[in-house]
């Protein structure tokens, strides 16, 4: 697959500095499928890492590489909606496609306009999209479903930072799946 | 972002004539937010997912989430138009359409007015209905069998109290029935007609009723005045009889059912000879009787035994005198027949614990004396029950408390079963109150095959 350039205005880069990446029918079908079947076997096994969202920096991963906000919204629903089809009967089904979802859209919107290949960068906005996704997730799980939910800046931070540093090693795993 | 297409739509190449140029401006806003839309159209398909699938729990139970939002989201607009149109209507027909108004406002005045009377009217009829109703709970109480009427009329003079009620021969009523009200008794009939009766009220000079003070248990006779007042008469002088205490029917006149309220006690003055001279104060307000209850069958029920009144010094001493024995009435061999409610020396003496079977005139000789030194009490009922076995020498006759005569009410005042109140049948027992010993309240009887003790005397207590 060959990068073409996409429409840019006021970017944070030079324009041929942003390319967009493809990836492999298999690649977008499968490293979904494993990061949330961790997400779900892992945490099984050691709960602790439950803080780590693997779907999500999924998503993240896909929407920044793709640069198309609306394949990034649909990869979120998608990655969201599986995500919480393992959730239990007592998880509605939507509340992690809906967060997902914006993830997907702010990640891709932002990934037109700054480079999101450096590691610095990818800390960075895996810290903040972490953050957001939680405020997203309560939001939802709080105002509109009145779930007894506790917002804790805290657990955030911590699991804001573990995010980062996870996410910026399997950001540079997943480079391999990229197609140009 | 960025991807805006101005290209002109195909359906619409041609539009000099201004019919399509709605065309491109749509195509270029659905490419500039195309994003956006598709952004917002997921997150609205997640949405309603959630809302279908989630239940709110409410006091009427569980209700799905998208039915609760689409009242939030519903309901705010049908108030607005429901609000606008209210408004518009009440400014129209307020001070636009007035049309018939002035019409209509004299139509609602005479309907107001007609309406008034009818609100006088029903209003006497729920205050008749809640008297009646009254009434008839008193009735459950009291009698069993009574007949409502109403006040009809008096005899129009100041020497006679008579009423006239408007039920009669033909609903039953017979001389010399009870007429009441749920404060207290009213009087008897006298007289009765086919549609209509005289009432001889308690405070005509011709009234007499048998009477008695609810607490000390003292009877005579209350009788009216010719001013209107009642008085409670034949009761001795030296009784204690203070202002307020309740007077209630005796029962002794065979008219009234006892235990009725006739009234309270207002005043206590000497009268002549050596009786009182109580004024009583009717609790039925004679003067101003609407409707009244007559009643046509009297209720008797049997005393109850946990019920037990005072017990009078003179009891006890009647009990120890010989009493006059009461005919025995005999079968056609000449044998005597047992009276029910009648009690013999045996049951006299039914406290000492002779049994209540045992017969024969051994046990029973010298009964007088001896019962009623060892003699403890027996409930009413029981003894009023026991078979007449004894020999009639000895035996004074139990009766039931509200036959006990005018005599009883001269004794202490400590509770008694009602049936011995026998002091009434004797009057020298009576006039041997001097000394009042009273015995204690009654205790329990002991085991009918239980040796009384000899000469036992009774446990008395002073007054």
């Amino acid at each position: 697959m060959n990068a073409r350039a996409t429409p840019f205005r006021g970017s944070l880069v030079s324009r041929e500095q942003v390319a967009v990446y493809e990836f492999s029918w298999a690649a977008a079908i499968f490293v979904p499928l494993v990061a949330i079947f961790l997400q779900a076997f892992v945490t099984a096994k050691l709960r602790w890492l439950a803080v780590l969202d693997l779907p999500m920096m999924v998503v993240i991963f896909f929407a920044v590489a793709r640069r198309n906000p609306v394949t990034g919204c649909i990869t979120g629903a998608i990655i969201g909606l599986l995500q919480d089809s393992l959730g239990g009967p007592s998880h509605p089904i939507g509340m992690f496609g809906i967060t997902d979802t914006i993830i997907g859209y702010a990640a891709s919107s932002l990934g037109v306009k700054i480079d999101v290949e450096n590691p610095g960068t990818r800390f960075l906005i895996t810290y903040i999209f972490l953050v957001v996704h939680d405020a997203i997730y309560f939001g939802v799980g709080r105002g509109l479903l009145r779930q007894p939910l506790v917002w804790s800046w805290s657990h955030v931070a911590i699991a804001g930072l573990a995010n980062a540093v996870v996410g910026v090693f399997v950001y540079h795993l997943l480079d391999r799946f990229k197609q140009k | 972002m960025g991807t805006a297409q101005t290209e002109p739509s195909h359906f619409c190449d041609n539009n000099a004539n201004g019919l399509c140029r709605a065309g491109p401006v749509m195509e270029t806003l659905l490419g500039r937010y195309k994003n956006l839309i598709v952004l917002a159209a997921i997150l609205f398909a997640q949405l309603i997912g959630l809302a279908v699938q989630v239940k709110r729990p409410t006091q009427e139970g569980d209700i799905r989430l998208i039915r609760v939002w689409a009242i939030a989201a519903v309901t705010p607009f049908e108030k607005a138009v429901v609000h606008t149109q209210n408004f518009i209507h009440d400014k129209w027909t307020g001070y636009v359409w007035l049309r018939g108004v002035r019409g209509e406002n004299a139509d609602l005045r005479d309907q107001i007015e007609r309406m008034k009377l009818e609100q006088t009217r029903l209003t006497e009829d729920a205050n008749m209905a809640r008297r009646l109703q009254t009434l008839l709970q008193f009735k459950e109480q009291y009698v069993e069998n009574t007949v409502a009427a109403q006040v009809i009329g008096t005899s129009g003079n100041d020497q006679s109290r008579l009423l006239y009620i408007d039920k009669g021969s033909d609903d039953g009523l017979k001389p010399d029935m009870a007429v009441i009200t749920p404060t207290g008794i009213v009087g008897k009939i006298v007289q009765v007609s086919s549609g209509s009766a005289q009432v001889l009220p308690i405070n005509d000079q011709l009234s007499g009723v048998g009477a008695a003070l609810k607490d000390s248990r003292l009877q005579g006779i209350l009788k009216g005045a010719p001013n209107g007042t009642t008085t409670l008469q034949y009761i001795m002088a030296d009784e204690p009889v203070k202002p307020g205490e309740v007077v209630i029917t005796s029962g002794g006149d065979r008219i009234f059912p006892k235990g009725l309220d006739i009234g309270r006690v207002a005043a206590v003055e000497p009268g002549k000879d050596l009786f009182l001279n109580i004024r009583v104060t009717p609790s039925a307000r004679l003067n101003r009787l609407e409707e009244v209850l007559v009643i046509t069958k009297v209720e008797y029920k049997l005393p109850d035994a946990t019920d037990l009144g005072p017990i009078r010094a003179s009891d006890i001493l009647s009990e120890r005198l010989p009493g006059v024995p009461s005919a025995q009435p005999v079968d056609a061999n000449g044998n005597p027949v047992p009276q029910p409610g009648a009690t013999s020396p045996a049951a006299g003496a039914a406290g000492t614990g002779a049994p209540a079977t045992t017969t024969g005139t051994t046990q029973n000789a010298g009964a007088p004396n001896t019962a009623a030194g060892t003699r403890t009490s027996v409930p009413a009922g029981t003894a009023a029950t026991k078979p007449a076995t004894a020999s009639p020498t000895g035996g004074t006759a139990s009766r039931p408390a509200n036959q006990a005569g005018a005599g009883a009410g001269r004794g202490a005042t400590l509770p008694q079963p009602a049936g011995q109140s026998a002091a009434g049948a004797n009057p020298a027992a009576a006039a041997t109150n001097a000394t009042k010993p009273v015995r204690k309240p009654p205790v329990s009887t002991p085991p009918a095959n239980t040796q009384p003790p000899a000469a036992k005397p009774p446990e008395v207590v002073p007054q």
